[in-house]
């Protein structure tokens, strides 16, 4: 009896300390396909430490709304949340995230430069990447083949067109690219055309530069391939119902982010092992024009649970969530584009053969400032003003591509507009 | 044309209109419905599928060599799938969400309606001059952009710990309700004659009395019919509850926020997330439009 009363009392003393040890955490994130992966997955978390996860998925624009208004209002709502490289640097030197150092399991050595790089400011690194991609070219090697032509990497596009001419037909849209308005949304993809003409936002004085004829040239030529060879609706069209019109085997040729590779060959798929891979195309730029992203996970400065809201993102950017997320659904559909050693795996690179041209794409981007563009980010400008800039442009663009209004008349108005929000 | 007959077309005429008009209200919900049985790519393909039929018919349709006058029927035709539905359930607690809007448009509407009785009361049977002054100044708030008190109601819900609890979307939407049910309810209120009332007086009833014994009876259909629309009105609210809940108290319009994305839709997801969190509201509405009508459209014709 006695045993029996001491057994309860060291099982009731373990409870209790467990329970004062463990963390209720709220994740605000986005909904995409590698999230919802890890919300599935982290229960073995949870299991690990003791910790409960709350899991908030919100629209972009809503989370962003929700966790400013939190952190200005030191609310403490949120533990951890999902954030872009557009706002990691600029939220990160206003004070409204925590700076992010692991231990030296974590080796955070092992993340790929471009994106600790594109994630930190001033020496602090204030996310840490779930997953990263560039962009590149997207294409079924079937077809292409059958018509007897190639696409290379950093090809012209004037190859890229007359390869969507030869492909379109038999219900296959010889290219499809974003059209949907929004500055992540086709201002993404349009930007690294754009600066594959050799324009950009902004000149070397920081002033708009959108009416020139770099720009001219490039929308001229992506509502031109858009409206002859894409498939109709392109201007609702973003990344996820590209998506799934490529694995319907609808679309012959995509150029969008790298990560979309890895759900071409997966499950349910209708065109695994039918896809090349290739470097973005380019027309002058001398350092081609490829994006650099992440989604990445950060601590809010408000919450009063940092410590364990960094132990949580610790675990999901680790190399063992890899591997975890490996175990359950193979490496092929592990969150790529954050570490080397995915890349050095050979257990990936027998399951991905969109390996080397992922990483190829993300090491070539180079965000900081060119001769072309002067200012840092690839497919955005690093400043607060570029997410209104971006947002009003998507809209005139997406109207041109729609034909409701002319290429000529939507570059003035983006141009007016820019000026407008930079206060020119 | 006799009489008769002219009316009979007018009648036609005018049914087939109403038919009309009632496809086009009622069809973005069916689109939704249909697209969630549809998969990721046929749901965004252009010309969209319309024909549910089994596997084997879409196989045999696709596969023949039909006339070219038919050939829109190997794109009009899918097979319906519940591989959104199940991926919805398998990724969140629907029930929890909906659990959570039961309580907020159930408990906000008792809130509103213990509320709004007695001062429809109030106003109906014991009124002044500023009587529509001030039903028409409550009903003005509800033209203030809701966006513009966002972040003192926010502030005050922080201080006082609310945010994020059932309590609090339980205060907002009854505040929010209360002017459309005070106004419709003392419109139901002004049609029980006084003489009844004073009747009651005679016989030594006291006001309590008089609310309880005859107002209410008499005006149940309305008090019901205003609570059916109070209910609907807080089940569909958005704005404050994707604002000021996280987890513990997010009702289904926070469980549709959650299915859109930063890039593109996933559409036939975010149909079956739709068409989860709007059935019971509408299957709701069904069984008691009857009543809902009677409340809405009492009085408007005298």
């Amino acid at each position: 009896m006695k045993k029996m009363t001491a057994a309860a009392l060291v099982a009731s003393a373990l409870v209790s300390f467990s329970a004062a040890q463990a963390e209720e955490l709220t994740i605000a994130t986005v909904n995409n396909g590698h999230m919802i992966e890890m919300q599935k997955l982290s229960s073995a978390y949870e299991a690990e430490t003791g910790n409960t996860l709350n899991w908030v998925t919100l629209e972009e624009g809503v989370l962003r709304q929700r966790v400013t208004t939190d952190i200005a209002t030191k609310g403490g709502a949120f533990d951890v949340m999902t954030i872009g490289m557009y706002e990691a640097p600029i939220w990160g030197s206003l004070g409204w995230l925590e700076a992010l150092d692991f231990g030296a399991d974590y080796d955070v050595e092992d993340i790929l430069p471009a994106m600790r790089g594109g994630l930190s400011e001033g020496g602090n690194l204030y996310a840490a990447p779930f997953y990263g991609e560039s962009s590149m070219v997207m294409y079924r090697k079937d077809l292409v083949e059958a018509a007897g032509m190639s696409i290379r990497d950093m090809d012209s596009w004037g190859n890229v067109a007359k390869v969507a001419e030869a492909i379109t037909g038999d219900g296959v849209y010889g290219v499809c690219l974003r059209g949907k308005p929004g500055w992540g949304d086709n201002m993404a993809f349009i930007t690294t055309v754009v600066n594959s003409f050799g324009g950009a936002w902004f000149d070397a004085d920081g002033n708009p530069s959108l009416d020139t004829p770099e720009w001219h040239a490039a929308i001229n030529f992506y509502v031109d391939l858009l409206t002859s060879y894409g498939p109709p609706g392109s201007s609702g069209n973003s990344f996820n119902e590209i998506l799934a019109l490529f694995r319907e085997g609808k679309c012959g040729m995509w150029i969008d982010a790298t990560i979309a590779a890895s759900f071409l060959e997966g499950d349910g798929s209708k065109v695994t092992g039918k896809v090349g891979y290739a470097q973005s195309p380019n027309a002058t730029n001398p350092v081609g024009a490829n994006w650099l992203w992440a989604w990445a996970l950060a601590v809010p400065a408000g919450t009063q649970k940092a410590d364990a809201a960094k132990g949580f993102i610790e675990w999901a950017t680790s190399k063992s969530y890899i591997e975890l997320v490996a175990d359950a659904n193979g490496w092929g559909a592990v969150p790529t584009g954050t570490r080397q050693s995915t890349y050095d795996n050979a257990n990936f690179q027998a399951a991905a053969a969109f390996a080397d041209a992922e990483l190829s794409a993300i090491l070539s981007a180079a965000p900081g400032a060119t001769d072309v563009k002067p200012y840092t980010g690839v497919q955005f400008a690093a400043i607060p003003e570029f997410q209104e800039i971006g947002s009003e442009v998507g809209q005139l663009m997406s109207a041109a591509l729609a034909g409701s209004m002319s290429i000529e008349d939507a570059l003035a108005e983006a141009q007016a507009a820019a000026e407008a929000i930079m206060g020119n | 044309m006799t009489y008769l007959a002219r009316k009979k077309i007018l009648e036609f005429i005018a049914v087939t209109f109403c038919w009309i008009v009632a496809f086009l209200v009622f069809f973005p919900i069916i689109w939704m419905f249909m697209t969630s049985f549809k998969t990721e790519g046929g749901a965004v393909s252009l010309p969209p599928s319309a024909v549910p039929l089994p596997g084997f018919a879409v196989e045999a349709i696709q596969g023949s060599n039909l006339p070219g006058w038919l050939g829109w029927l190997k794109t009009a035709v899918f097979e319906p799938t519940f591989g959104s539905y199940q991926t919805v359930f398998e990724r969140e607690g629907y029930f929890k969400f909906l659990t959570n809007s039961l309580i907020v448009s159930v408990g906000s509407t008792l809130l509103a309606m213990t509320i709004a009785i007695p001062s429809a009361y109030a106003m109906a049977f014991a009124g002044g001059p500023g009587t529509k002054g001030i039903l028409l100044w409550m009903l003005s708030t509800k033209m203030l952009p809701a966006v513009g008190v966002l972040m003192p109601i926010y502030l005050i819900a922080q201080t006082l710990k609310l945010l994020d609890t059932h309590l609090l979307l339980i205060i907002i939407y009854a505040l929010m309700n209360l002017p459309i049910i005070m106004l419709i309810l003392y419109n139901f209120f002004k049609e029980i004659p006084r003489e009844i009332l004073e009747a009651g007086r005679i016989d030594g009833a006291t006001t309590w009395d008089e609310l309880r014994r005859i107002v209410l009876p008499l005006a149940w259909g309305g008090l019901a019919s205003t609570g059916l629309l109070s209910i609907v009105l807080a089940w569909n609210e958005a704005f404050w509850s994707v604002l000021l809940t996280t987890t513990k108290a997010a009702p289904l319009t926070t469980f549709i926020a959650g299915y859109t994305a930063p890039e593109g839709l996933f559409w036939a997801k975010v149909s079956a997330a739709s068409t989860l969190a709007v059935a019971p509201i509408v299957v709701f509405g069904w069984l008691t439009q009857r009543q809902l009508v009677q409340g809405l459209t009492f009085g408007a014709v005298k």
